[in-house]
Order: C-alpha cells, then sequence, then structure tokens
C-alpha cells in the first residue's frame, strides 16, 4: 500500500510538473465536446437549386412560388440553359437543376400532362434523394391546387383516410445536440484513457526509465496500479467537467437517469479503457509505435461505435465488430441514462460486457507484460 | 546532394524498420475504404418497431402487413401491450411503437377519418424523424389503396436525373473524405513525432553539430513520409476502383499533384507542432486532439458545412482537408480540370508557405 502511494506522487507530481500536458488533458477535450455538436448536423435544409425557366409562363412562376415558398429550397438564379446550369452545379453553388420546357403551361392546361427536368448532385447519395423527394412532395401538392384551379372537379366528397399521430418521446423538439453531446463526451474520455495509458508507460520504456524501477522492489501489479490510478482519476475529471460544465450548462442537458449510475458504469468503463492502453503499450516499443498502434483502433472504435452512423443499419458481419467494441456500450449507455432515464436493470447486460472488457483487457496486458520485461 | 540523400536514406530506414507502425499506416486506409464502403451508412434500415394492436381488423392487418414487407423494419412484436413501450425504450430494444386504437377500421368506414399513433424514441433525432415519415409514406400508401377516387386528372412528372452517381452510393462521397482524412493525419502526425523524437532522445544534438544545413535535416525527415502518403493514395485509389467500382474520371496525373501539394502543406504543418513542441508526448496530442477530429468534422464529408452556424463555418476555411475534399471530388467525381479548383489550389498552396515559413522561423531562433 506504501508502495503504491509513492507510486502514485510520482505520477501526479511528473503529471502536474509538465506544464504543457495538464492544458492538453483538460483544455482540448472539453472545447472539442463545446465545438463538435454544433458542427454534427445531418439535418438536409437549405437545397440550392438553379432554374432553368425556357417557358417564363404563368404556370412556371406559380410553380417557382410554390418552390421557393416551401422552405426547403434556395433558389440561387436562373440560368439561360442547361449547361450553363451544369456550371452551377460543378462549383457546388447549386445542389440541384429544375429544368421547365418550353410550352409548359399550354401543355399543363391542354393536355393535363407534362415532365419537368431534375437533375440533382448525388455525390452526396442522402442529401440527394431527399432533396429529390422534398420536390416530388411539392409537386404533388402543385398538382393538386391547378387541379382546383383549372378543372372543375368535384372535391366535396371526402374521401377516408388514416391519420398519422405522431409523439417523439425523450427529445420532443429532436434537438441533433442532445443526441451528439453524451457520445462524444463518451469518445473523448476514451481518447484520453487509452491515449495517455500507452503513451506513458511507453515513454518509461523508451526513455529507459522503466529499467530503474524493475531492479527496485516494486512488484509488477504495483507498478501497474501506479500507472493506472492516476489516470483513472483524470478520466473521471474529465468527464465530470464536461458533464456538469458543458453538457448541463452550456448545452442544458440535465440526465433524466441516475448520475450515480452513470459514475458506476464510467469506473468500470474507464478500467476498461486504460486496460487497453496499457495492452498496447506492452506490445509497443517506441511511442511512436504506440501511437499508430493506438490510433489505428481508435479510428476503428470511434466509426463502429454508432456515434454517427446507425449500427442497426450495419451488415452482419460490421455488427459483430460493433458488438466487440467497448466505445459502442459505453455511448449507449450514455444515451440512456442520460436522455430516456434508463435504470439499472435496463443496463445489466451492457455492465456484464463491460466488466467482461476490463477483465479480458487487464488480464492480457499483465500476462503479456510479464513475458516482455 | 550527396549528403542529402545518404540523410533520406537513413530517415527511410528508420521508417521501414518500425514494422509495426508501418503495417498500421497501411492498414489504417484499406480498413477504412472497406468500413465506409460496407459498413456505415445514413440510411436505416431494420429499425425495430414494436406494434400495439388494440383494434385487430381489416385496416390494422393490412397496415401491418405492409410494414413486415418493408425493408426499413423489424417488427419484435405483433400484439405489445401498450405499458411495455417505455420499459422497451429504455432498455433500447425498440426505437418505434405503432399504436392502433379500438375499431379503426369501423372508425374509416363510418367516420371518413381514423388514426393511429407513432411513438419515436426521439433520444437520435434523426432515426426518429425518418422513421416516422417511413411509416407516414407506408400508410399514406395504404391510404390511396382505400381511396374510391383517385386523384384529379393534372398530373406534372418530374423526371428525376441523378448526376454523377446514378445509384445513390455512398463512396463518391466519403473516398475523397477518407483520403483527405489518411493523408492529413499520416503526414502531420508522424512527422511532428519523429522530429520531436530525435530532440526528446537527444540525438538532435548529434545531427544539428553535423556539417550538413539543418533545415536539410528537417526536410529529410519529411521525405519518407512524401513517399508513403503517395503509396498510400495510390492504395486508396486501386481499391476504389476495383472494390469500389469508382473510377477517376479526370486526369490521375492531376490528381496526384494536387495531393503532393496536399501533403507538402501537411507536413509542413507537422513541422511546426514540431518545433513548437518539447515532447512526442504533447506532439501527439496536439496532432490528435487537434486534427483527427476537426480534420474529420470540418472538411465536409460528414456533416454538410452549410449547417454549421457561421463561426464554424469560418472556422473551416482553415481547415486544409476542406479544401483538398473539394479538390479530389473535383476531379476524381466529377471530372473536371484545373480550371475549376485552381481558387482552392492557390489556397493550399498558400497554406504550405504560410505554415513553411512559420515553422522555419521558429526553427532558427531554436538553435540559437
Amino acid at each position: 500500500m506504501r508502495t503504491i502511494r509513492f507510486l502514485l506522487q510520482k505520477e501526479f507530481s511528473q503529471i502536474f510538473r509538465n506544464k504543457a500536458l495538464l492544458p492538453m488533458i483538460l483544455i482540448a477535450p472539453l472545447l472539442q465536446l463545446w465545438i463538435l455538436p454544433l458542427a454534427a448536423d445531418y439535418e438536409v435544409k437549405n437545397v440550392n437549386i438553379a432554374i432553368v425557366d425556357h417557358d417564363r409562363s404563368g404556370a412556371s412562376r406559380d410553380l417557382l412560388h410554390a418552390i421557393t415558398s416551401s422552405g426547403y429550397f434556395r433558389m440561387v438564379g436562373y440560368s439561360a440553359s442547361y449547361p450553363q446550369a451544369l456550371k452551377e452545379i460543378e462549383t457546388d453553388r447549386a445542389d440541384l437543376i429544375l429544368e421547365i420546357p418550353l410550352h409548359f403551361e399550354t401543355n399543363v392546361v391542354r393536355q393535363g400532362h407534362e415532365e419537368l427536368l431534375v437533375a440533382v448532385n448525388a455525390i452526396n447519395g442522402v442529401k440527394a434523394s431527399i432533396g429529390a423527394s422534398y420536390l416530388s412532395k411539392i409537386l404533388q401538392t402543385f398538382n393538386a391546387h391547378l387541379a382546383l384551379q383549372w378543372q372543375e372537379m368535384p372535391n366535396t366528397n371526402v374521401r377516408p383516410s388514416v391519420e398519422v399521430i405522431s409523439s417523439n418521446w425523450f427529445n420532443p423538439h429532436l434537438n441533433y445536440r442532445f443526441f451528439m453531446v453524451p457520445g462524444i463526451l463518451a469518445v473523448l474520455v476514451t481518447l484520453i484513457g487509452s491515449y495517455m495509458t500507452a503513451l506513458n508507460i511507453v515513454k518509461e520504456k523508451e526513455v529507459g526509465t522503466i529499467e530503474q524501477i524493475n531492479v527496485t522492489p516494486i512488484k509488477k501489479h504495483h507498478f501497474i496500479l501506479g500507472k493506472l490510478i492516476p489516470f483513472w482519476i483524470i478520466g473521471m475529471a474529465v468527464f465530470t467537467i464536461g458533464l456538469f460544465a458543458i453538457a448541463m450548462g452550456l448545452y442544458g442537458i440535465v440526465p433524466v437517469g441516475s448520475i450515480v449510475l452513470l459514475y458506476f458504469f464510467l469506473a468500470v468503463y474507464l478500467i476498461a479503457v486504460l486496460g487497453f492502453g496499457l495492452l498496447i503499450s506492452t506490445y509497443a516499443a517506441t511511442q511512436q509505435q504506440a501511437m499508430s498502434i493506438a490510433f489505428f483502433f481508435i479510428m476503428i472504435f470511434i466509426l463502429m461505435s454508432g456515434l454517427f452512423t446507425p449500427i442497426e443499419s450495419m451488415p452482419g458481419w460490421a455488427k459483430v465488430i460493433a458488438h466487440l467494441n467497448p466505445v459502442t456500450y459505453f455511448i449507449e449507455v450514455m444515451r440512456m441514462i442520460v436522455l430516456k432515464g434508463s435504470g439499472l436493470k435496463d443496463i445489466l447486460p451492457q455492465i456484464g460486457i463491460i466488466t467482461l472488457f476490463a477483465l479480458v483487457f487487464n488480464g492480457w496486458a499483465i500476462w503479456n507484460y510479464r513475458k516482455t520485461s | 546532394m550527396k549528403r542529402f540523400i545518404a540523410f533520406i536514406k537513413k530517415e527511410f530506414l528508420h521508417v521501414f524498420r518500425d514494422r509495426k507502425s508501418l503495417l498500421m499506416l497501411f492498414g489504417l486506409p484499406i480498413a477504412q475504404i472497406i468500413l465506409f464502403g460496407f459498413a456505415l451508412t445514413n440510411e436505416i434500415n431494420h429499425a425495430k418497431i414494436l406494434i400495439v394492436d388494440q383494434a385487430k381488423d381489416r385496416a390494422s392487418a393490412e397496415i401491418i402487413q405492409k410494414i413486415a414487407a418493408s425493408r426499413y423494419f423489424e417488427i419484435t412484436d405483433y400484439n405489445a401491450d401498450a405499458n411495455s413501450i417505455e420499459p422497451e425504450f429504455k432498455k433500447g430494444n425498440v426505437t418505434l411503437a405503432l399504436v392502433f386504437p379500438n375499431h379503426l377500421y369501423g372508425d374509416l368506414l363510418h367516420n371518413n377519418n381514423a388514426s393511429v399513433q407513432v411513438i419515436a424514441d426521439a433520444s437520435d433525432p434523426n432515426t426518429a424523424t425518418t422513421l416516422t415519415n417511413y411509416i407516414q409514406s407506408i400508410i399514406s400508401e395504404y391510404n390511396q389503396q382505400v381511396a374510391l377516387a383517385t386523384t384529379a386528372g393534372i398530373r406534372i412528372i418530374p423526371q428525376i436525373r441523378m448526376l454523377y452517381n446514378p445509384e445513390l452510393k455512398a463512396a463518391p462521397n466519403f473516398v475523397p473524405g477518407v483520403i483527405a482524412l489518411i493523408l492529413m493525419l499520416v503526414c502531420v502526425m508522424m512527422t511532428s513525432v519523429s522530429i520531436v523524437r530525435e530532440k526528446e532522445m537527444g540525438t538532435m544534438e548529434v545531427l544539428l553539430v553535423s556539417p550538413f544545413r539543418p533545415l536539410f535535416v528537417v526536410l529529410s525527415k519529411a521525405v519518407p513520409y512524401l513517399v508513403l502518403s503517395l503509396i498510400n493514395l495510390a492504395v486508396i485509389l486501386l481499391l476504389s476502383v476495383f472494390l469500389m467500382d469508382l473510377p477517376v474520371k479526370g486526369s490521375i496525373i492531376l490528381l496526384f499533384a494536387e495531393s503532393t501539394l496536399f501533403i507538402i502543406t501537411a507536413l509542413s504543418l507537422g513541422l511546426l507542432i514540431s518545433t513548437a513542441t518539447a515532447s512526442q508526448e504533447i506532439a501527439m496530442l496536439l496532432s490528435l486532439m487537434g486534427m483527427l477530429l476537426p480534420t474529420l468534422l470540418f472538411s465536409g464529408f460528414m456533416f454538410p458545412i452549410e449547417n454549421m452556424p457561421w463561426p464554424l463555418q469560418l472556422i473551416s476555411h482553415i481547415i486544409p482537408a476542406r479544401w483538398f475534399y473539394i479538390i479530389v471530388k473535383s476531379i476524381m467525381i466529377k471530372g473536371l480540370g484545373l480550371s475549376a479548383i485552381w481558387k482552392e489550389t492557390l489556397i493550399l498552396a498558400g497554406m504550405a508557405a504560410f505554415f513553411l515559413v512559420v515553422s522555419i522561423m521558429k526553427f532558427k531562433k531554436r538553435l540559437e
């Protein structure tokens, strides 16, 4: 116990004496937690539309009015021809071209049928299909509106229809930031925990000071505990500041569920993450190596965690990877407790899995550590 | 010149002897292309839905059948209890609940109007809105089926043409993004660390007292990563052509020339970080924390820049990857030439010059 206390003292004075390190650990992640949720917004709005109107009639003007007043589209300008409008797409000034043919009005009135050309910049497939479906929706209403105007259709008979009443639970204003902030906080804690542990231990290897420790009567588990406990505390501190100052203070996200439960999960999760950092450090000889190994895995952990894209839509093999990823469970639990108020019983499976991760990572690291030194 | 070549040789040996790092450097772009290509999608499929069917009549049965047939939904429970919605949401087992009221079909026939309730777990607002929209369109399809009269005679039909990406695949959007991300990170992180390392180990002193000019000591550090990045680019392009069916539409020479410019920008940024920091730990955290997420977000390939608040849009202008992403997209996907991207090219060149000048100035100061 006394040995560990001295080791902790050594680690903490090393960390606090490094004037550049502490702000990097504390300020950089919190700054990101503040800025990134503002940037992460998928919602498709303001589709820029370029118009080629060969008809210039009352009907085409009405149609354009219907499109601009819908609120989804922003008119960037009229082009004289299709090739000219294509230039607007090439330079990314427009996302979509609408070409209204000559004799549009005459054809609509006489034949009741006309075709429009819509060309969409589909490099971003999701945005393209949403933009096109907005436009189709507007055209449908416009068709009905024309029918009322020009054809004397008896529109008195009420048709039977089922109405959809929707309600959104847990996040009634559909605020995307409520979804992103807990997820990003989880990722930042993971980054700090795994990176700092891996780098710190490898640094002792690279500089050679680990040899000095190896010749002292300090036991292996003392050394490892002495390394893990400081970073466990730092991880807790970063999370606490992030949760109370940024998530609650800045974004007004007050956890619905129990904060004690959240901290309990975090405590176990951090042990798993630190174990992962420890594991990397046993395989790496230099800090550069540790960094590239950690970077490789963390990149995959982040992408496969469901932070940005839903896990449900992944193919089977990718779901397996996502479920072998500890970050997935922490993001899940963060969102469950903070947004939905899930209780201990709801997150029992996740607690079990994370405990398993903690045991495997740390066990593997300690086993491998003994062999190398 | 001979000395310079000898130094470059030394740097190459450093890089190639570190097998583990090398494996990660080449493994990462391959893993990313595969993940982005086959695993990650914004589309929502197989969402788990729970049905509370209090009606149990023709109308509810027909709607349920339509939902079951749709690839967007996976029905977990056809006949759940209304009280089970909340606990199921809290466990995260389902994301949507659909409640059919009593006498649905009767109301529809006699009152011409009935309603069903959709309850979404909106903790993920995107999924919630998308799924609600899917349900809405399934039900309006049902309404049309039930409707006796068809819609009015006038029809203006849009003929939709999807430019550049007719099958709406994800690859044309993310391959340029992955290229920008990988080149940026490999160049910035690896150079910054490799120079600081010599400082930290004390070998920098040895190099600096050699008759070789200090500037070239640093430049020779950058050469292996330039070569490595170009190989990485070639690997990504090969994967995108053969695995993703995404050919390079424009000039490959232009693409490599622009990439070299971007790599030089990134390398000079790495240089700047390494002259400004004293230990590998700080250099890494700075290039990782300062580069990884901002590059991912502000290059515009994951999240649309025009949605961001204006201060962030301003910030995105100083992220080199943003401009390079536009360049790669223009050459690779749209098949445009230099005349379309000269502005972005100039901006990158300006950034490279700025980073280089600042880091050389700083570097000289450290020698005194």
